[in-house]
């Protein structure tokens, strides 16, 4: 188990301030999570489950504390990284998935899939078409995004996070903007993924989805309170 | 996937705002390809007109030596008068290669148009006079017998207007001279396209004018020194001095001011268009801000941003400026009409006249300026931080 974590944080910290209040949005969180586990990370609005998410995703820097990913230390020893510096970390190790999908309504699925290819080398048409597949939208790979159902969105969206072959999957509220019998789809998508060995970190207020994860991370005041 | 690609398709969003921003951008190019075309087209056409008047110096009676230059370029005639023995006062001087007379007529005739018009009536040397204009050639015909003979050689449009050719006869109205045309010239592009010449003596003869001329027309050796050849003349008696090159200078001095409030009209266009861009782009930019943040989560430095939305700008502006410049040539001619309408002299050719260079500096400066326009909008959008996009989102 031990070679197999690829995500290993200790005494991760994020404290803010709002005027005169210092705010803790993460205080303290420990855990690690292995090659293809499924972790959810639950709790109230406001408990700093999105914040931990980030710091996770390498979307922020924290206050203290340090983080591993795929055995590369990326937080530790004070040092703050720069936007340059995160971009490369997200590219090479993340892929993300939001509730609003965020797809580019001119776009064909196959090119918003392709889209991270413009901005670095990623993989091509090839890769991107086994994607499609993996995620039973292939023969939808002309359609723009308006033509699609919104569990078909998400499998886009989804599937530009793969794209790269991230060795972690982010996703917060992946299912919150779709309906039971989709979100389940989903569900099936993400379970799917950690069979092929990425890990999945997902914030979700889905108590079934919550539930199918490998372990859940009960975050409240910037804490975990329950695993 | 290229980011080429995705900035074209980023303004196929919003088709009617990407519409009315590259049509304000045409219209802006448009402005400034045809100002600039007519400040060329314009001074072109005067040279031309000047170029091809034949002499470097012309004498008229005293009045306003503008005025008479006017008149001239116009193909009218002050209508004042000089003694006729000043060509040989003139041909004296050791600067002169050659020199004619010209005596301008007009009458009032009532057939003409609508509600009638004057006609005008050139009476010129035929032993000079063709000397003089050696671009002038014959679509029937040719020159008077002589400078004694009731005939005529009509301009082009002169020929086209009176429905005359070789052989016909017009009837002079006022004073019921006949005269037959032995002459019709070729379209030349210049004034002498409307004119009526007749040999000076028969106008002098017709309107009892004998001795008199209105203007005389001065070629000058090449080598000769113009300057003081000029001062000689002016101690004529009774005459004026009209030096074509002073009038050249003239009335390009008054284009050149004029340039300044053109350039005025063509920089308000261009920094309308300017707005219009900033305005546009930094929309999209505020409606995408989301997106921005999750292109950025996904691997896009804000350089790469940068680039995306300059080069949407870039294409906005491509495309409105190509447009105009079509537009400016399509329309030179309508633009061109309707500026010889108001304006009280305009040269003859192409008044607008639009060529490679202006072409391309206008496009350079429209695609300039949007590129200018779209620094700021990037700027805010390589700033948007992925955080912050989220944030956003889960604020919504």
């Amino acid at each position: 188990m031990e070679n197999n974590i690829v995500i290993s944080a200790a005494d991760l910290r994020k404290v803010y301030r709002r005027g005169a209040e210092e705010v803790r949005a993460v205080d303290g969180v420990s855990f690690e999570a292995a090659a293809g586990e499924m972790v959810a990370i639950t709790g109230p609005s406001g408990s700093g489950k999105t914040t931990l998410l980030n710091l996770i995703g390498c979307l922020d820097n924290p206050t203290s504390g340090t983080l591993s990913v795929g055995g590369r230390a990326v937080f530790g020893g004070g040092r703050e990284l720069s936007e340059r510096e995160l971009t490369l970390v997200r590219r090479e190790l993340f892929g993300y998935v939001f509730q609003k999908f965020y797809l580019i309504p001119t776009l064909t699925v196959e090119e918003n899939i392709l889209l991270p290819g413009a901005f670095y080398a990623a993989p091509g048409a090839k890769e991107a078409h086994e994607v499609m597949k993996l995620l039973g939208i292939e023969r939808r790979y002309r359609h723009l995004p308006g033509e699609l159902s919104g569990g078909e969105m998400q499998r886009v969206a989804i599937a530009r996070a793969l794209i790269n072959s991230p060795r972690v999957l982010l996703a917060d509220e992946p299912t919150g903007s779709l309906d039971s019998r989709r979100a389940e789809e989903i569900k099936d998508i993400l379970r799917g993924l950690t069979r092929q060995g990425i890990t999945v970190v997902m914030v979700t207020h889905n108590l079934e989805l919550a539930s199918s994860a490998d372990r859940r991370l009960e975050i409240r005041d910037g804490k975990i309170h329950g695993v | 996937m290229n980011i080429y690609s995705i900035a074209y398709k980023n303004l196929l969003r919003k088709k009617t705002r990407t519409a009315l921003t590259a049509g304000g951008i045409m219209l802006s190019t448009w402005v400034l390809a045809t100002l600039l075309g007519f400040n060329r087209g314009y001074q072109q056409g005067l040279n031309r007109d000047i170029d091809n008047m034949g002499f470097q110096v012309l004498l008229t009676a005293k009045g306003c030596p503008y005025e008479a230059a006017t008149l001239m370029l116009k193909g009218g005639t002050g209508l004042r008068y000089m003694a006729a023995d000043v060509v040989k006062t003139v041909y004296k001087n050791a600067e002169v290669e050659k020199v004619t007379p010209m005596l301008m007529q007009g009458v009032f005739d009532p057939n003409k148009g609508e509600n009638g018009a004057v006609a005008a009536y050139l009476g010129v040397d035929a032993d000079t006079f063709p000397a003089m204009k050696p671009y002038l050639e014959f679509k029937q015909g040719g020159w008077f017998r002589d400078n004694a003979a009731y005939e005529a050689v009509l301009g082009y449009e002169a020929a086209e207007l009176e429905t005359r050719e070789v052989g016909d006869k017009m009837l002079i109205p006022g004073v019921d001279k006949e005269i037959k045309v032995v002459g019709v010239l070729k379209r030349s592009g210049t004034q002498d396209d409307g004119t009526i010449f007749l040999p000076i003596a028969a106008v002098q003869k017709i309107f009892a004018k004998q001795g008199k001329l209105t203007g005389l027309g001065i070629k000058v050796k090449k080598d000769a020194d113009l300057t003081a050849f000029e001062n000689k003349l002016y101690d004529l008696p009774d005459v004026q001095v009209v030096s074509m090159a002073q009038v050249k200078t003239t009335i390009m001095n008054l284009v050149n001011s004029a340039r300044v409030i053109v350039m005025g009209i063509a920089g308000i266009a261009l920094i309308i268009a300017m707005a219009g861009v900033i305005n546009t782009i930094l929309m999209s930019v505020m409606e995408r801000y989301a997106e921005i943040g999750i292109l950025k989560s996904m691997g896009a430095m804000p350089l790469d941003v940068f680039k995306m939305i300059w080069l949407e700008t870039a294409i906005l502006c491509a495309l409105g400026g190509a447009a105009g410049i079509g537009l400016a040539f399509t329309t030179a001619r309508l633009a061109e009409a309707g500026v010889r309408y108001f304006l009280p002299y305009a040269p003859n050719g192409a008044l607008i006249a639009l060529d490679g260079g202006i072409t391309a500096f206008s496009f350079a400066l429209i695609l300039g300026g949007g590129l200018l326009s779209g620094v700021y909008p990037a700027w805010r959008a390589a700033r948007v931080r992925p955080l912050e996009a989220i944030r956003i989102e889960g604020e919504q």
